[in-house]
């Protein structure tokens, strides 16, 4: 395997560029979690031309929901959910300003599209890691929709986050790309 | 008669909970490290490799192994010649569900109702399964279910005339529709014969029995062989980044079913195969 990409979040359009689908990524600042009820209000706002409870522009949406921190740490287990259920969302989502997306499984076709023309990308972090994955979150604060407990957005401060790259800007997606390499065909 | 105490009941199921959610059963880790022997793909290695100690630090550091701590499936086998005093049983599990799952840390991940989506707040309530069994002891295991996983699940009545063929067909596409949805490497639990609902339970609980152990019934353990080889046919691999080892186990449950029936029910279970039980 290639050495791993450090990238900081909010990402800039130069390190996007850069990224090509099954690059091993190390990400690094600030992130926002946001499944299903978040993604349903956040739109709700965008839509009605409301105030966000935070800008957009060049950030990293995490689809996660983590378990509550027990005392004295900074948050509990938090692994990736599944992606496809933001999908209805992700396009205006993306419109709006949000430049990376981090989860597990595969993309619509018109999420694969939409992240190519506006230029963002999808990375997977791994599934059923949660434990591993809490040990690179620095600092964790709800900062809206606190009434939806484990699914409210809370902000997140990361160190060396493993990612791999699934969709870039090119259109690419590395699990179509890399299963077709180890299917066998049956007798 | 004998008597068991709810309270008894509902500090142990606390406890199951909380179990079932930070410790990787010994048969679940000792099957990752066997697919990390088999493993040929550097990502799909990699990916087993952080499974194993994600493992470790969840049972280390007494947080939970996914942050999805499910929807609580609850099994009890109730002796016929015992019962629940101070309490009634199904009170009792969710009680023990709503401790297990606050003074545990847990995911709270139940909503109240499909469609207007209020969450509970507890984790309650559990979805529990009682069966009636000879005896005088109650065994419960508690396995909490995540969504990942549960939402790939499928079910189709076939014919007869559909055969094993039939069946290794609608196993092995639920696999490759799932894709890495389910955070594989899976467990397939292969529900087949029955009644619709029946072949649901009985996939179920073939998710209960220890991760690679063969169906004692010879026709069933003959196609939990090959339907595991066509699923590690997919290259779906683990974490779906492509490998060998899509599935550590395909278990197969049969019953048996109407001259015209052939169901078919295929729940998955994530690499995170969760469960603990205790007989009282």
């Amino acid at each position: 395997m290639s050495e791993a990409k450090r990238v900081c979040a909010p990402v800039s359009e130069s390190d996007l560029c850069g990224l090509v689908a099954g690059d091993r990524v190390l990400l690094s600042g600030v992130i926002y979690t946001a499944r299903d009820a978040a993604h349903a209000r956040l739109v709700e706002l965008i839509r009605q031309g409301k105030k966000l409870p935070f800008e957009l522009d060049g950030q990293v949406l995490y689809y996660a929901g983590p378990t509550p921190a027990p005392p004295g740490r900074v948050i509990g287990s938090v692994g990736p959910t599944t992606a496809s259920r933001m999908d209805p969302y992700t396009p205006e989502i993306l419109k709006a300003g949000i430049k990376g997306m981090i989860g597990k499984g595969e993309r619509s076709p018109e999420v694969v599209d939409a992240i190519a023309k506006y230029r963002a990308v999808y990375f997977a972090a791994t599934g059923g890691a949660g434990a591993l994955l809490a040990k690179r979150v620095l600092s964790c604060q709800i900062v809206a929709f606190e009434d939806l407990g484990c699914e409210a957005i809370h902000k997140l401060e990361v160190a060396d986050f493993p990612l791999i790259v699934i969709n870039d800007c090119f259109g690419n997606d590395f699990y179509r790309q890399i299963r077709s390499k180890y299917e066998m065909d049956l007798p | 008669m004998r008597k068991i105490s709810a309270s008894q009941l509902v500090t142990r199921i606390r406890d199951a909970c909380i179990q079932a959610c930070t410790v990787l059963p010994a048969d679940v880790l000792t099957a990752l490290e066997n697919a990390l022997a088999k493993e040929e793909s550097p990502t799909g290695r990699d990916v087993l490799q952080q499974l194993i100690e994600n493992a470790r630090i969840a049972r280390e550091e007494g947080i939970p192994i996914c942050q999805d701590t499910g929807l609580t499936v609850v099994f009890v086998e109730m002796g016929e010649d015992v019962r629940v005093f101070g309490g009634n049983l199904l009170d009792a599990v969710n009680e023990g569900v709503r401790l297990g799952y606050s003074e545990g840390y847990l995911r709270k991940s139940v909503v109240s109702h499909p469609l207007a989506r209020t969450n509970t707040g507890d984790n309650t309530p559990a979805v529990v399964h009682c069966f009636l069994v000879p005896g005088d002891k109650i065994t419960v295991t508690v396995l909490p279910k995540g969504a990942g996983s549960e939402n790939m699940s499928c079910l189709k009545m076939l014919t007869p005339s559909d055969g094993a063929d039939g069946v290794a067909r609608f196993v092995v596409d639920a696999v490759i529709k799932a894709g890495s949805n389910p955070c594989p490497p899976i467990i397939v639990g292969v529900g087949l014969g029955g009644t619709m609902e029946m072949a649901a339970m009985l996939a179920k609980k073939a998710l209960l029995r220890e991760v690679g152990k063969p169906s004692a019934n010879p026709t069933d353990a003959a196609l939990e062989r090959r339907l595991l080889e066509a699923v590690n046919a997919t290259g779906i691999g683990p974490a779906g980044l492509g490998g060998r080892v899509t599935a550590l186990a395909v278990h197969v449950e049969s019953f048996a079913c109407h001259i015209a029936s052939l169901p078919v029910a295929v729940t998955l279970q994530c690499h995170a195969a969760r469960h603990a039980s205790f007989t009282l």
